[in-house]
């Protein structure tokens, strides 16, 4: 399956809090149903990041890690 | 080797570097601090001047009197940083050369980024608490909401301690029944570190002072009193209290020393600057991925002045590293606090509130003139 990322950004380095507060500045420009990608090294990100997807309503579509770098793909939500 | 070391700001920071430089090579090196104002103000008071247990003018000091002899005083703004000349230049069209320049500029706080909220309430300057204090003193109930504007700011706590101490205060005017206390934090718990949001959290609740999460403030709506996140929600307040976006000064961004925020990228563990030799940064002034406070610049302060030093006297890079030691005091209300120690490879482990560490938050403040600026606390 191959998805579109509508907008990718790059948090490696950023320390908590900054990667929510970048993501949910960026998911405002979107439309809904468009994905963002993020790439993060916080490991506190891993869990904040599925927290924020509940909070907020939008879906945590895929999340992994390599190497020390964790992976996040978040749709923007329907409504 | 130089023999001019020059200090761009007289905060914390600045002030520590000088007096240890001159300490070490008066002799070798001319020490000089440019600072806009020649005033030294303690701004961890400012949070204790906001709810009226602190005197303004017991935060102010002339730096010169913190400063060695030693040590050349130059009360001008630093406008604009040649690195390639190694000059500085002043607002007075003074020009000072630099053999070692450190960058103590610290941050400044940019409410007018925010949408609406140039009236919003803050306690991150002097005349933001000395402001917000009398608006509490003609509060007589509603609804206060604490929020956060921007990411990173100074004093990470402090949003905290200042809804304990807000509370502290109504109660003791005793309108606390009629008002509620909401604090909004731009994560799903109270503070970043997981283990003391775990610590302040029962008590937040225990005061009734009420949490919301994942609330980002993007803009305020002055006339409606409303306040809306980046996440969309919406809470109406009487009385707002912000914590304002931070961003270096403008002598950094002038002179293209910094990222897009204006701070300055240096090694996290040496404090040189990342591209430019000769050039050093503690403090609030870097990028590094650490709290922005006095207690860090106070760390670093020791390392940036071994390197310098070491410049000075022609010798090798000392193997003195800072170790992104952090040590905060964070008050809990009721004549209690707590204490937040970590560095870049230990979380904190913060030990149940008392009135010991209450007391010692309150001793550190009053012996600060005396210790901190001096370099005489490791």
């Amino acid at each position: 399956m191959s998805i579109t990322i509508a907008m990718s950004l790059d948090l490696k380095g950023l320390s908590c809090p900054l990667p929510i507060v970048k993501t949910a500045k960026a998911m405002k420009g979107l439309a809904p149903g468009q994905l963002l990608e993020v790439f993060a090294t916080d490991p506190g990100s891993v869990p904040d990041f599925k927290a924020w997807s509940m909070a907020t309503g939008n879906p945590l579509v895929e999340s992994g890690q390599d190497g020390g770098v964790f992976h996040f793909v978040l749709k923007k939500k329907e409504f | 080797m130089g023999n001019d070391v020059l200090i761009l700001g007289g905060g914390v920071g600045g002030t520590i570097v000088a007096n240890l430089v001159a300490k070490e090579v008066a002799d070798k090196a001319r020490v000089t601090v440019v600072d806009s104002t020649g005033v030294h103000v303690y701004q961890p008071g400012f949070l204790y001047v906001a709810v009226g247990r602190q005197q303004p003018a017991a935060l102010r000091r002339p730096e010169s009197e913190l400063l060695r002899h030693e040590v050349n005083l130059v009360v001008d703004q630093a406008t604009f940083v040649d690195a390639a000349n190694q000059k500085v230049v002043l607002r007075s069209g003074r020009t000072l050369r630099y053999d070692e320049l450190l960058l103590a500029t610290g941050s400044r706080t940019v409410m007018d980024e925010v949408p609406g909220a140039a009236g919003a309430h803050d306690f991150y300057t002097m005349d933001g608490a000395t402001r917000l204090f009398k608006a509490l003193q003609e509060f007589k109930g509603g609804t206060i909401v604490i929020g956060v504007a921007g990411i990173p700011y100074k004093c990470p706590p402090a949003p905290v301690e200042f809804v304990f101490l807000l509370d502290d205060y109504l109660r003791a005017r005793h309108i606390r029944e009629q008002s509620q206390i909401k604090l909004l934090s731009p994560l799903n718990r109270a503070f970043t570190i997981e283990t003391t949001s775990k610590l302040v959290q029962p008590i937040l609740a225990e005061r009734g002072i009420e949490l919301t999460g994942f609330f980002n403030v993007e803009t305020v709506d002055p006339i409606a009193k409303t306040v809306t996140s980046l996440e969309g929600e919406t809470i109406a307040y009487d009385l707002l209290v912000l914590v304002p976006p931070h961003r270096g000064q403008k002598v950094i961004e002038d002179s293209n020393l910094g990222d897009a925020r204006g701070w300055v990228p240096v090694d996290k563990n040496t404090l040189r600057h990342s591209n430019l030799e000769h050039v050093w940064a503690i403090g609030d002034t870097t990028n590094i991925p650490i709290s922005k406070s006095g207690s860090v610049a106070h760390y670093e302060a020791s390392v940036a002045a071994d390197g310098i030093v070491a410049e000075v006297k022609g010798e090798k890079a000392p193997a003195h590293v800072y170790d992104g030691k952090v040590m905060c005091f964070l008050e809990t209300g009721h004549g209690q606090a707590t204490t937040i120690r970590f560095d870049y490879d230990h979380p904190p482990v913060s030990p149940s509130p008392s009135r010991l560490w209450h007391w010692a938050k309150l001793l550190f403040n009053k012996t600060y003139w005396h210790t901190v600026p001096q370099g005489r606390l490791p």
